[in-house]
């Protein structure tokens, strides 16, 4: 009851605390004479925003650029040792090759099932068409650690053979007359990985499919109508009339799950905390950080990190930009 | 998909046409129509499957007790439907003995003000990005819709030095102000875009009858963009309530450790004790599913309007 209470207190505090301040910025600028009044005032409006994104954003990104050329304790400069000691660790080199693993499959295939739904669904009914997107998207609300507590269950494999599996995988697997298998240990094709990156998968196609949905249902029907008096099979209407125009979608999404997957560390610290050869590079920064306290190599990896969305970051802006143009 | 769509617009209302269409969609021959709908209904079918049997697995083996979590799979109570009697919410009751019920309040006391904060601030900047004057607002404003991808693993280590210096760390405010900063960039990014769209002539006679600014953005402003606030709101707390990284960094296991960290010690100290474990990760979903489920609406409107530009 007290947690309650305390809690209580902690939350007025904390919300009433920023209204405060807002309203005591205001204040402060009405009492201005009118004319420097329009000049500072929307830097009222703005300043608050601006300094929380730039001191949680803005300096620590620069700093960490700087910290990744300092040693474990961040006060000796050491040049590009840790870019140097981390390309040649071997288990780098795997966790390299799985985040790219990532990469590659984790969007294609959430891309892929988001629209096959998005097009398959809207030729049921209403109802079951909200109904089978409802099921796809529910792990939207899902944090990173549920939907790992679901699959890992889905994996499990603590029982030995002759007994009865309690895991979903090796329930189907031995109802075949297999002897159970410790999947998340399967390196064989890189097996485990692709059991990790399911739960990705599953965790965002729903995304996909909502905005792939939304732009489909944006795309003329004057342009769908022409293909089909023109002769065109559905097959044809689909890659040549509605493709080409939700590209754009296409790409945000693409994009989108990227960042998320190379940001995502929460499944492969919970299902094998990087062992059995799953390690990916936002597991490897904990890692680094926390467990072996080293700073610099910590901020190495995120520097990779940062030059590999700078691309999309331009991208964005540029997108932005034509927008507003408009 | 003219112009940079708004929200106000972007909800989706299919265009009347396209329900007639959808109606006269009959010219194939009847029968490869029909056998074409049930190859349709079959591949739905099986993909939401897919989705919904790991989940309800879980759902399941949260009610049965110990004993038979750990000698027999949860699909056995389908086969033998007696077990149904023994359902028991006895594992709840451990779990949330055990700390997940401290945790659940936890992760309320954090999600709530990182969820109210960023909004207040982004409201503000946004309304000043849309509606008023200034050197920089353009150069300002790319900045930000850049930042929007940032990882925010870039900023862990820096600020993990400065909050232990002013010691911060295992602190909610620690929580509240780091989420703040993150949610940022995207905060004012759509309620810029959604401000933005609102006609001009509202703020222009609010300004007539002699409105301050401060006056147009309470009154007018937050009343009209509510749409677009609930959408970032949703987000944002789905975000703050399922992240692991920045609680595990910056709060840490302990008196004050939010739901996902106490799900995830769980795993880490008792992988076997499924009854705990199913349980435990359906007290650690339950808000963001009610959340999810009773404003999905918004929550569609926030992503489309996000994304879906151009």
């Amino acid at each position: 009851m007290l947690k309650v209470i305390n809690g209580i207190i902690a939350v007025v505090a904390g919300v009433g605390g920023a209204l405060v301040l807002y309203w005591g910025l205001n204040a402060l600028v009405e009492r201005l004479p009118e004319r420097s009044e329009e000049r500072i005032k929307p830097y009222v409006f703005i300043g608050p925003a601006l300094v929380m994104v730039t001191i949680f954003l803005v300096y620590p990104a620069v700093r960490t650029i700087y910290l990744a050329f300092f040693d474990a304790s961040s006060e000796n400069f050491v040049g590009f040792t840790n870019f140097v000691e981390l390309a040649r660790d071997r288990d780098i080199r795997v966790m390299i090759v799985n985040t790219l693993l990532w990469i590659i499959f984790v969007p294609a295939i959430s891309v892929s099932i988001g629209l096959a739904v998005a097009v398959l669904a809207d030729k049921l009914r209403a109802r079951g068409e909200k109904l089978t997107k409802s099921i796809i998207f529910l792990p939207m609300a899902i944090s990173f650690v549920g939907a790992s507590t679901i699959w890992r269950f889905v994996y499990d494999a603590s029982k030995p053979a002759g007994t009865d599996q309690i895991g979903l995988l090796n329930g189907i697997w031995t109802a075949f007359g297999n002897d159970p298998v410790g999947w998340l240990q399967v390196r064989t094709g890189s097996f485990n990985d692709f059991l990790l990156m399911i739960i990705m998968v599953w965790l965002q196609a729903g995304f996909a499919m909502v905005l792939l949905s939304a732009a489909i249902k944006n795309v003329p029907d004057e342009t769908i109508e022409a293909a089909r008096i023109d002769g065109a099979t559905e097959r044809q209407i689909f890659w040549r009339v509605t493709v080409p125009q939700i590209w754009a979608t296409l790409t945000v999404v693409f994009t989108t799950i990227v960042i998320g997957v190379l940001k995502a560390f929460d499944i492969v610290y919970v299902m094998t905390g990087g062992n059995f050869e799953t390690d990916v590079i936002a597991n490897r920064f904990f890692t680094e950080l926390f467990s072996f306290r080293q700073n610099g190599r910590a901020a190495a990896i995120v520097v990779v990190l940062i030059i590999a969305v700078i691309p999309v970051m331009i991208l964005n802006i540029r997108r932005f930009r034509a927008e507003e143009a408009r | 998909m003219s112009t940079s769509l708004p929200t106000a617009q972007h909800t989706g209302t299919r265009p009347a046409g396209k329900e007639a269409e959808r109606g006269g969609r009959g010219t194939a021959p009847k029968g490869g129509l029909e056998g074409r709908r049930t190859v349709v209904k079959v591949v739905l079918f099986l993909i939401c499957l897919f989705w919904i049997v790991p989940a309800f697995g879980l759902l399941v083996t949260s009610f049965r007790p110990p004993d038979a979590v750990r000698t027999s799979g949860w699909w056995t109570l389908f086969v033998r439907p007696a077990e149904f009697a023994d359902m028991t919410l006895a594992n709840y009751q451990a779990v949330l003995d055990a700390g997940m019920g401290k945790s659940f309040v936890n992760s309320l006391v954090v999600a709530v003000p990182a969820t109210v904060i960023p909004i207040l601030a982004a409201a503000f900047a946004a309304y000043a990005f849309a509606w008023m004057r200034f050197p920089g607002r353009e150069t300002l404003f790319f900045c930000i819709v850049g930042l929007i991808v940032v990882p925010l693993q870039a900023s862990l280590v820096p600020l993990l030095q400065i909050y232990s210096r002013v010691g911060l760390t295992g602190q909610f405010a620690a929580l509240w102000l780091a989420h703040t900063g993150f949610g940022m960039p995207l905060a004012i990014y759509l309620l810029r875009n959604y401000m933005g769209s609102l006609p001009r002539e509202i703020l222009e006679s609010a300004k007539v009858d002699g409105a301050s600014h401060f006056q147009v953005f309470w009154k007018l402003m937050i009343p009209l963009s509510v749409p677009a606030l609930a959408a970032f709101a949703i987000f944002q707390f789905l975000w703050v309530w399922n992240d692991l990284l920045v609680a595990l960094i910056f709060l840490g296991s302990g008196d004050n450790q939010v739901v996902t960290i106490a799900l995830s010690e769980l795993i880490g100290s008792r992988g076997q004790d499924w009854h705990l474990l199913t349980a435990g990760a359906f007290i650690s979903m339950i808000i963001p599913l009610i959340v999810f489920f009773s404003l999905q609406r918004y929550f569609i409107r926030g992503l489309t309007a996000g994304s879906v530009k151009g």
